[in-house]
Parts: structure tokens; sequence; C-alpha cells
């Protein structure tokens, strides 16, 4: 959109300033002019213009160069091209050393100009939608715009905008669709890494051999099909966010190789023998109990440690149902301009049959569930029939049946377990949940060995 | 009532004046008044030895009659604006006059053979183009639009001498409509 883009001439001719302006008003693009560079300085102090074609020579005492001096001191990107009359090699060289983007000797042919303001435009507009990408890609990762109102959710967030600066390793556990990735976007768009890449690897989805050389690199000709070099996701990462998904699903040699990295800061690319620095941060997920998996000898302990510097656990969406009306309105909110539908509600009805299922696809699925809905829905709100899917796929309700067998330790065992993660780790609320109290709580706990 | 008017400098070949002002008549819906101007002279730069775009349209301005809604001229004298080596033609955007120079549009200022018929042509676009910009339209997208911008004949020769359906539209939806 040429319109929104404005250009400023600057020449002390009239006669000069205004056709060139006319000539560039007939592309569509809102021009200024400056008689002087004083007016044109004054004019840069009050909006800044995409480009600024600038005369060199000008009376008064501030020729084009002193101009686009002081308009880059108010606009350091501005684009700036210099016209002149005279073409000598000392001028073009001393206007460009101070920052011309172009230096254009009139008269110049049409096609020259405006070949160089479609190009100078084409940049901007790219920079443009840059930015306002970023922008919104900082805004959906940013801590302030998780939806939740459950308080442990809350401690999180709060907990991502304390660590993000940092570069200790985080460790994010829970289970599939709770938003492990969205955390550890949020960690890095809070921190002064916002503007470095966030790189991340899903461990689940790669051979080992191919998860190597996916994460290292590897060197031309060190396997075959390695027709050349290949930077590997750490060396992306840069000083940015390397983020491994699914880690405890990862082989014990791979285990061996991140310890080394962790440990060192450093590795070497596949069939490689020069050291390369990792100066990304390392934050992992999994969905699997790491704790346990390292008591059954399936993880390595050191590796463990190395990575659950910072932990953060994440609640399923059945432990903060609270969040389900929120999330429910923000999907539709958010796919009723994506799908192009115009539905703005959710119906009461809709809502308790929300709340009333499980979600064992957490947030993921909620998400997935308002999107089919959406999709078949007729009228402006979301109804207890649109989610009709939702009863035939929930498994069937049926009332506890205490397995044969059970003495009454596993069933106190399995009740406290039960009792601990409803309350999210909290001793004191799981302790007044059971009416117990606490010290008796972690007397049980620690007699059954417990996971907190 | 207000009307277009084609005029045309002196020299300009009677027989081109008659087809540009017909195909204009035609695209804008008439009634289109014709307009004698007599020499451009006076915009003649010895230095560059070509007129100057802008004296003609300042002289267009001062003798632009009573009726006339847009006023555009015709010219075989090469134009050109100080900052460029030439230009096809100049208007001012939604304004009242314009002017095309049939000189560059000529196959023999390349030093080839003459070509009427594509002469005319060039000539036609380059009359649709101006004009758009006098009932305000700026540059369009469409490479085959009238009024795309050719900085070349070539890219003049890629045009259709037609506005394309956005400009077509653009033009309808001006308070003074086509027709003038």
């Amino acid at each position: 959109m040429k319109t929104h883009w404005q250009i400023l001439v600057v020449d002390d001719e009239e006669v000069m300033c205004e056709s060139l302006a006319a000539w560039l008003r007939e592309d569509g693009y809102v021009v200024d002019t400056a008689s002087s560079g004083r007016d044109a300085v004054e004019k840069a102090g009050l909006r800044d213009y995409a480009i600024y074609f600038v005369d060199l020579k000008m009376p008064g005492g501030m020729d084009g160069i002193e101009t686009m001096m002081q308009i880059r001191r108010l606009h350091p990107e501005a684009s700036i091209i210099i016209i002149t009359a005279y073409a000598t090699v000392d001028t073009a060289i001393t206007a460009m050393k101070e920052g011309a983007q172009e230096y254009i000797v009139k008269p110049c042919n049409p096609e020259e100009i405006s070949l160089l303001v479609n190009r100078i435009i084409k940049v901007k507009n790219l920079q443009r939608e840059n930015t306002i990408l970023r922008k919104k890609l900082t805004r959906q990762y940013s801590v302030h715009d998780v939806i939740s109102k459950n308080p442990r959710m809350q401690e999180i967030m709060a907990l991502c905008g304390e660590i993000a600066s940092l570069r200790s390793t985080v460790l994010i556990q829970g289970e599939s669709g709770t938003g492990k990735e969205l955390v550890a976007r949020a960690i890095h768009n809070s921190g002064d890494r916002a503007s470095k890449p966030f790189v991340a690897v899903s461990c689940a989805a790669l051979a080992e051999t191919l998860l190597e050389s996916e994460l290292f690199g590897h060197e031309k000709g060190s396997f075959t099909g390695a027709n050349q070099q290949k930077r590997g996701k750490f060396e992306m990462a840069g000083a940015g966010t390397i983020f491994l998904d699914e880690i405890g699903d990862i082989s014990p040699k791979l285990q061996v190789d991140l310890l080394r990295v962790l440990q060192n800061r450093s590795f070497y690319r596949v069939g490689g023998s020069e050291e390369v620095r990792v100066d990304a941060r390392v934050v992992a997920a999994t969905h699997v109990n790491l704790q346990q998996a390292v008591a059954d000898g399936n993880f390595r302990d050191d590796l463990y440690y190395r990575l659950n510097v910072i932990e953060i656990r994440i609640p399923p969406l059945r432990a903060r149902r609270e969040d389900i009306p929120l999330l429910a309105h923000h999907f539709v909110e958010r796919l009723s301009h994506e799908l192009g539908k115009d539905v703005s509600e959710v119906g009461e009805g809709a809502l308790r049959l929300l709340l009333d299922h499980n979600w064992p696809g957490n947030v993921r699925e909620l998400e997935n569930a308002v999107e089919r809905a959406m999709v078949t829905c007729r009228g402006p709100v979301l109804t207890e029939s649109d989610f009709g899917f939702l009863a035939q796929t929930a498994a069937p309700a049926t009332a506890w049946a205490v397995p044969a067998g059970m003495t009454m330790q596993d069933m106190e065992k399995v009740l406290i377990a039960a009792t601990i993660e409803r309350t999210q780790g909290n001793i004191k609320e799981a302790a007044s949940v059971l009416g117990i109290d606490r010290s008796t709580l972690y007397e049980k706990i620690k007699k059954y060995e417990i996971q907190r | 009532m207000k009307y277009l008017y084609v005029a045309a400098t002196q020299e300009v070949e009677r027989e081109a004046l008659a087809a540009v002002t017909a195909r204009v008549a035609a695209e804008f819906g008439g009634p289109v008044r014709g307009m004698e101007l007599g020499s451009v002279d006076f915009a003649f730069d010895a230095e560059r030895r070509q007129y100057g775009s802008i004296p003609v349209l300042d002289m267009l301005l001062r003798r632009c009659p009573q009726d006339a809604a847009k006023l555009l001229a015709v010219t075989e004298r090469d134009l050109f604006i100080p900052v460029l080596t030439f230009v096809f033609g100049q208007a001012q955007l939604g304004g009242r006059v314009g002017v095309v120079s049939f000189a560059r549009l000529r196959q023999e200022f390349y030093g080839l053979a003459a070509n009427r018929e594509i002469f005319l042509e060039r000539a036609y676009k380059e009359a649709l183009h101006e004009t758009g910009h006098l009932f305000g339209l700026v540059h369009c997208a469409e490479p085959k639009c009238a009024m795309s911008l050719a900085t070349t004949v070539r890219q003049i020769d890629l045009k259709d001498d037609a506005f394309c359906a956005a400009c077509g539209t653009r033009l309808r939806r001006k308070p003074e409509g086509t027709q003038v």
C-alpha cells in the first residue's frame, strides 16, 4: 500500500521540488516538500518519512549533507536519497559515508527513480511486516496473555518473567496439550533473548542418528548422504533458546551427548573435529515423569539434575477447571476471525458440558473441540448439541469399583496420591481435605513413597 | 455544463489529434471540445533542448476555459521536469490540466521506421493515462491497465488502451463521474 508511505522532497528550487513531488504523487505516495534544510529538519521532527529526496546544494548554511545528518539524528533508519546536478566522486563518497542510501544525478531516467523508490518501499514494507509479526508473536506468547485465573498457573507465569533473563536450564513437565511450548516461548520472549532465535526440536519425532545430526549438525561426508556441512539446532539457536520437547524419549547415547553439552557448553558436529560453543539457553519439556524414569533406570540421573535446575510443572486442565470457560471464550473469539464464522458465545448448557468433561488432551483438546463445534454450528451461540461429539468420545462414567485384593494400605496410598494431585502438591490443603494433620500426611507420603 | 477539452499545440498532426479526441470521448462519455493552443516555445530550455512541462501546465491553467472541467493538451514537443530526463506527459492529480507529449511515442524517435498504428495505440494509452490522473487516479499495480506507470515505450506497448476493472470502478465513484 503506497498511500501509507510519505515522502519528503527537499530542494530550494520550487520548480524542482514541486515537479518531483507531483511525479511521485501520481505514483500514489503522499508527498510533502521543504524549501530548505532547516524546513526539512523541522518537518522530519514532526513525522518520519519513508524516503527523503534531498538536494545536495542548498543555500542558507545548511547543504544536503548537513540536512541529511540532522535528519539521521532524528531518524537513524531514514532512507535518504541525495540529488545533485554536479556529480563528482568526492561528493558521492561523502554522501554515502554520511549515510545516504542512494545518490542520483539529475536529470535522471524516470525508470531509474521509479525502480529506486519501489525498491526502498519494498524493503520498508518487509520491515514493517516483520515488526508487526514480531509484535504479534511476542504478544501471543507474552506471560501477560496466558489465559488462566488459576493461582498455580499465575505463579508459573510470574516465575517465567523472573527467570526469563537467566541462563539456567529449565525443565517443564506436564501432560500433553497443557502448553509446555507456550510456556517455553513465554520464557524466551520475556527476557533478553526475545530478539534472538527460538528453536524448537521434537526429540520424539526423529530416530537417534537423525536427531544427533539435527541437534549438533554434521560435517560434509560424515555419513552417506551428508553432501554438505549442516548446522545443527544448537548452532541455529545462537544466543537464543533451544527448546527440547519430549526430552524423556531420547536414547541413552544422546543422553550422554546432551549431558556433555550442558556441562561443557560446547560440542562437536557429527564427523567434525572443531569445537562449537553453545550460547543458547536450554529449555526442555516432557510429558513423562522424569523422576520416575530416573528411578526406573531409563533416564540418567546426572542429566536429570542438569536439566532440572528450574522446574516448572504445568497442571492438567482438569485440575484448573475455572480456566475452561475463559479458554473456551478465548478460542471462540479467535476462531470466529480465523474461520470467518459469526459465533460470539458459548451457551450455558455447552459450558456445563465442557466443565464436566475430563479433558485428557488438555487445552489442545479443548481448542480442537471448540473449533469442531464452530465448524458445524449454525447460530451465533455454541450449544450443547454442537459439542455432542464429546459425549461419544468420553470414557463411560462408571462407579468406581474397588479392585479385588486391595488392602487398606493400598487404598490409603491411592487416596493420598489422588488428593495431592488434585491440590497440585499443596500439602496443607491436601491434609485439610483428608481430615488429618500435616505431620501425619508427611509421614504417610514418606511411608508410601508418594511422588509430590 | 462543463466539458472535457482536448487541446493541441500548433505542430500536432490534426488527424492524430482527431483520433485521440475520439478515443477520449468514447472512454469518458463526451461531450469533448477542441481548442487551439498555438506554440509552446516559451517553455523551451536551450540547454536541454526540451520543453518544460511545468510552464506548459501553468499556461494551460491560465488559458483553461470557464466551461472546462478538465483540459488535456497534446503536443509534439519533448517534455521534461528538472529532475527527470523526460516525461511522456504530466497532469495535476485530481486537477484541471494535463499534457501528453507525442514526441517519444513515435518509432522515428528511436531511429526506427515510422509506424502509425503503433504510434496511435501509444497516444490513446497516454491520453487515457493523463486524463485518469485528472480524475484523481494514481498509478495502478496491474501492468495491463492504462493507469500503470510506464517509463519506457515498451511498457506502454504492454498496456491495454483501457482501464482495469478496479480503476474503472474508482472512476465511476468520483463525484463528478466520468461524465463532465
